[in-house]
């Protein structure tokens, strides 16, 4: 066990349902430190989550821990947010839950750059159900609904949301822990809406069906094509073909939804004091 | 709002949003559809100016979703909607029902099914308000027939939804929603408000799924002290998933209970000439409206017709349908469907007396004429 | 039980076995063998003097059943 960050976990919901090897495991750890690093107050401090493996951490967190319906978390988290703003709010949720089924609330959080801090688990497939393609599997690699490859474009995350108005874009791998802990953080410290990927392994539903034979070779898979932001910039966009792209890729500046909420409840307060 | 009201020339969807202010709601999330579309208009106007919080989502999915955060957060929460909105929402509605989240959903019924007709009244939705989301749970339906009813009823809902940790559906129609009436709002003293029940032990003893005796379990809200989990799963008592036999069964067991055990407190009807009455006409919403003009002519011809009311669609008001079937030479049920309450009506009387129908499914309202014809034809 | 001196100062790894489901995510990423996978199909500590406390197996442990502590 991870001595310095247990106190953030419900011990006693361990150890948890994932598979050997599952890249959530690693991924939450991260998340966990970060929040630790943060100093955030675990009474103000809370976890949504959506459907699927990833969404399943919620559970093992001691913070006020919320696991939604397939999709849905980042509305959820919305109503939390907006409702009670003084509440830190992380939301965790998989490639299928982030960009399938919930695609709507992503852009529409990203959108309104609202302050959530959103940690993508992207393992590239359904786990929970078995191995089906979603819109994050890489173009052939197979799955239990793409028996002969997916012929699918994927999504590149990074932009949809960057494009939708998201004011913070990261992207790290379960390889690179101290990184994602590192993006975590810095993303929780944007007021806006902070979307960080991470780019995670299933070695049971996705490994073992496109050629990687241990949850090791798929670690290693992740150090072999991440490139960091900064050395990607003098890349030839063939030479980055496949390759994961990690570091901070974007950061922009926007009004926050919640405080222009609040600022125009305050300015017809004055109104109406005022006159 | 302070001081006594003056009367005003009030809408049913006007009435529904000052009901809920009146009940405490601060926080609205929904999406534009008619004919609903009002409530959030002038709950987008009204709750920042009363320190709440309006937003408008991006789908009907994503609103009953935020209520159910806005409430979790411990702000009294509420949507409304028509017809394909209330189907979108199904399935945060099981989630609000299985994770015990006090919420109002307003239904604003229109011609269905499908996009159907959205400025024409239906009440097709009455079986969906009971069993719209999946798997045995509990809910509470609430159907107003009058402006001021609508306050009142929102209210009710408000209240409702906290005392029993449930999602209460406001289930209005186009023409209450639309309708104006000289309206005279209680002052807020004379509104009872009822708040969810807090936890009475410390963080650490704190076990958020343990019932009192009434089956509902305190409720913490998020942020005061009290970290646990909420869930869709089945849960057990601290609210962790389980795929226990018993333990499932119990939740489920509980859940749907504690809306039986407190029925008397719940259910809500209204009578008019019952006492004597030979054939009793059953209607909600407008059609009661119609209905109540159609008793009143008949007793005028000297015929003993009276009218029943349920007020709460559901839980269904069955000892009190069983108590006119056993009188009754015979029930009428009047509704703007194909016979859904009618169903009901047929289980409650349990054979005792003939059940008739008269519905209307073109988007036009049952007149009085149509509902006498059928009572004359009965008798 | 108190330490050999010649440990003193040197990590220390620790593998809780009930946890451990067998990945060999800590076995394949240890740059200096420390750890191997026994019988069972578990990870164990072979060679604890070789450890450098990098943490590479225990930050990547999916299951959180090792700790290293570094003096």
């Amino acid at each position: 066990m991870l001595a310095d960050i247990e106190e953030f976990y419900r011990l006693d919901r361990l150890p948890h349902i994932w598979c050997p090897g599952c890249g959530n495991g690693i991924v939450l750890a991260c998340l966990v430190k970060a929040i630790k690093e943060l100093k955030y107050d675990q009474d103000k401090t809370v976890v949504v989550s959506g459907i699927g493996c990833s969404s399943r951490a919620s559970a093992y967190l001691d913070f006020n821990t919320l696991h939604t319906t397939h999709g849905r978390a980042l509305a959820f988290a919305t109503g939390i947010k907006l409702a009670k703003p003084e509440l830190n709010i992380f939301v965790i949720t998989g490639d299928g839950d982030s960009s399938a089924i919930g695609g709507n609330h992503l852009i529409h959080a990203a959108r309104r750059n609202i302050d959530l801090n959103v940690v993508i688990f992207n393992n590239n497939i359904y786990g929970m159900t078995g191995g089906q393609y979603s819109p994050l599997t890489p173009k052939v690699q197979k799955a239990t609904t793409a028996p002969y490859g997916t012929i699918e474009r994927p999504f590149d995350l990074a932009k949809l949301v960057e494009a939708a108005g998201a004011t913070y874009v990261a992207r790290s791998t379960a390889y690179h822990t101290r990184l994602t802990t590192e993006l975590i953080i810095n993303g929780a410290k944007n007021k806006g809406f902070s979307v960080t990927e991470v780019i995670s392994q299933c070695p049971v539903s996705y490994g073992r069906r496109n050629r990687f034979n241990t949850p090791a070779a798929m670690l290693e898979w992740q150090r072999e094509m991440a490139v960091p932001v900064i050395k990607a910039r003098s890349m030839a966009p063939e030479e980055l073909e496949g390759k994961i792209i990690t570091g901070e890729l974007y950061r922009g500046h926007a009004p926050e939804y919640v405080s222009e909420y609040t600022k125009l409840t305050q300015r017809l307060k004055e109104e109406a004091e005022g006159v | 709002m302070s001081g006594p009201t003056k009367p005003r020339l009030m809408q049913g969807n006007e009435a529904c949003a000052e009901g809920a202010l009146a009940a405490g709601v601060r926080f609205f999330a929904g999406y534009p559809i008619t004919p609903s579309t009002e409530i959030a208009e002038i709950l987008a106007e009204r709750l920042p100016l009363l320190g709440g919080k309006f937003i408008q989502m991006e789908d009907e999915i994503a609103s009953m979703a935020a209520v159910i955060g806005a409430s979790l957060a411990g702000v009294k929460a509420i949507t409304a909607t028509s017809g394909p909105g209330f189907s979108l929402k199904q399935e945060n509605i099981g989630f609000a029902a299985m994770a015990e989240v006090p919420c109002v959903v307003v239904n604003v019924q229109r011609t269905g099914p499908s996009t159907g007709v959205p400025t024409a009244a239906g009440q097709g939705d009455v079986l969906q308000a009971r069993w719209g989301t999946h798997g045995d749970h509990p809910v509470i339906a609430l159907c107003p027939s009058c402006v001021r009813e609508t306050f009142e009823l929102t209210v009710t809902a408000v209240n409702l939804s906290e005392k029993y940790r449930v999602p209460v559906i406001l289930l209005m129609d186009e023409v209450i929603a639309h309708m104006r009436e000289k309206v005279e709002l209680p002052s807020p003293g004379e509104i009872k408000v009822i708040d969810r029940k807090k936890p009475r032990t410390p963080p650490e003893k704190f076990v958020p799924y343990q019932p009192d005796a009434d089956g509902v379990p305190p409720m913490a809200n998020f942020g005061e002290g009290y970290r646990y989990h909420v869930t869709g799963l089945i849960h057990d008592k601290m609210g962790f998933p389980t795929n226990k036999g018993p333990e499932i069964a119990g939740l489920v067991t509980r859940l749907t209970g504690k809306i039986e055990q407190n029925a008397a407190d719940i259910i809500r009807w209204e009578g008019l000439y019952l006492e004597d009455a030979e054939v009793v006409v059953v209607a909600y919403g407008c059609v009661a409206r119609s209905a109540r003009e159609a008793v009143k002519k008949l007793r005028r011809e000297g015929l003993n017709v009276g009218l029943f009311r349920p007020v709460t669609l559901w839980p269904f008001p069955a000892a009190e349908i069983a108590k006119r079937a056993s009188r009754a030479r015979g029930l009428v049920v009047a509704e703007l469907n194909l016979g859904q309450l009618k169903l009901e009506v047929e289980r409650a009387s349990q054979g005792k007396t003939g059940v008739h129908f008269v519905g209307r499914i073109d988007g036009e309202l049952l007149t009085p004429r149509e509902i006498i014809a059928q009572v004359k034809g009965v008798l | 039980m108190p330490k050999d001196p010649a440990n003193i100062g040197k990590p220390e790894v620790a593998i809780k076995d009930s946890w451990c489901k067998g990945c060999g995510i800590c076995v394949a990423l240890c740059p200096k063998k420390v750890l191997v996978m026994n019988a069972q199909g578990k990870a164990v500590v072979a060679c604890p003097e070789k450890c450098v406390g990098c943490k590479m197996c225990a930050e990547h442990c999916p299951d959180y059943a090792i700790t290293v502590e570094v003096e």
